[in-house]
C-alpha cells in the first residue's frame, strides 16, 4: 500500500499551547489509517509532540516537514528561534530553561530532548544561536 | 487484563467524559504530573492517574496512547481541555482520592 512517498507539512503556531499536539496528532491518524506499527506509530507521536512544545516554548513557532517511506518516518522540525547555546546539556535529562509559566502547566521537566532521542532512532540537532534551529529525526519502520 | 468499561463500574469513578475506547485493555496504572516525564515513561494502555488538568493532559494522553486519564483528588478538567477530551475521545474519570490509593485501588482491580 504504501509504495510512495508521502509528504505532510504543518505550521507550528507561537506561543499557543491549546493547539500544540495538533500535528503530532495528525500524523498520528494519518499512520494509524495506513496501517502502521501502533509502537511505531507511538515512537513517532511522542517524538514530534515534544519537538512540537519546544517549538511553542522557546521559538515562537515554527514549520514541521514530515516524509514516509516504507522504510522510515522523516521529521523535520525547523524555526527561527533564539537558537540552543549548549546542545549537549539542553541534552541532558533535568536540564531546562523553561519559564516558571512552563513548568506550572507540568513541562519544563528537561526531559524533551532527552525523548525525542528516546524514541527516534536518529535525531540530529542543527542549531545557530541567534538564526534558528532545525531538529531532524527518524524512526524506523522495521524495529530491530 | 480489565477493559476501560470494566474499571469504571468496578471502581465507582465518576465519567467526566467516556471517550470513544472504553472497550480498550488496561495494561497498568500509572502515575505522574509531570507531563515531559509521563510521555517519556507511560506505557501503552496505562491508565493515568494525575492532578494536571489541562489540555496538555489530554493531548499527552493520545500521543502516548494512555488507555484513560484517572483526575485525582478531585481535580477537574477545564472547558477547554474538556471539549478537546471530546473531540478526541479520551476517557476521563474523576476521583476525590489521593493519587496512590487511586492507581493502587487500580492495580488490585486489575490483579484480582
Amino acid at each position: 500500500m504504501m509504495n510512495d512517498k508521502i509528504k505532510l507539512c504543518y505550521d507550528v503556531p507561537a506561543d499557543d499551547f491549546t493547539r500544540a499536539g495538533e500535528a503530532s496528532s495528525n500524523v498520528k491518524s494519518k499512520l494509524k489509517m495506513m496501517g502502521v506499527n501502533p509502537e511505531i506509530i507511538r515512537k513517532v507521536a511522542i517524538a514530534m509532540y515534544e519537538g512540537e512544545i519546544n517549538m511553542v516554548i522557546h521559538a515562537f513557532g515554527g514549520t514541521i516537514d514530515v516524509v514516509i517511506t516504507p522504510d522510515e518516518i522523516e521529521m523535520v522540525l525547523k524555526d527561527d528561534g533564539p537558537g540552543i547555546e549548549n546542545i549537549e546539556l539542553a541534552m541532558q535529562a533535568g536540564y531546562s530553561t523553561a519559564p516558571d509559566n512552563i513548568r506550572s502547566l507540568g513541562f519544563g521537566a528537561g526531559m524533551g530532548l532527552p525523548n525525542m532521542k528516546k524514541y527516534t532512532d536518529e535525531l540530529n540537532i542543527d542549531s545557530t544561536v541567534g538564526v534558528g534551529t532545525t531538529v531532524t529525526m527518524k524512526v524506523k519502520m522495521n524495529e530491530r | 487484563m480489565m477493559k476501560v468499561n470494566e474499571l469504571i463500574n468496578q471502581c465507582g469513578f465518576e465519567v467526566m467524559n467516556e471517550g470513544n475506547h472504553t472497550d480498550r485493555e488496561v495494561t497498568i496504572p500509572f502515575c505522574c504530573d509531570l507531563l515531559s516525564i509521563a510521555m517519556g515513561r507511560m506505557p501503552a494502555g496505562a491508565a493515568w492517574v494525575t492532578v494536571m488538568a489541562n489540555i496538555n493532559t489530554l493531548a499527552v494522553a493520545t500521543l502516548a496512547d494512555a488507555a484513560c486519564i484517572i483526575l485525582a483528588e478531585g481535580s477537574r478538567l477545564d472547558d477547554a481541555a474538556y471539549q478537546k477530551a471530546k473531540e478526541q475521545g479520551v476517557t476521563v474519570l474523576l476521583t476525590e482520592n489521593p493519587i496512590f490509593e487511586t492507581a493502587l485501588m487500580v492495580y488490585q482491580k486489575l490483579h484480582a
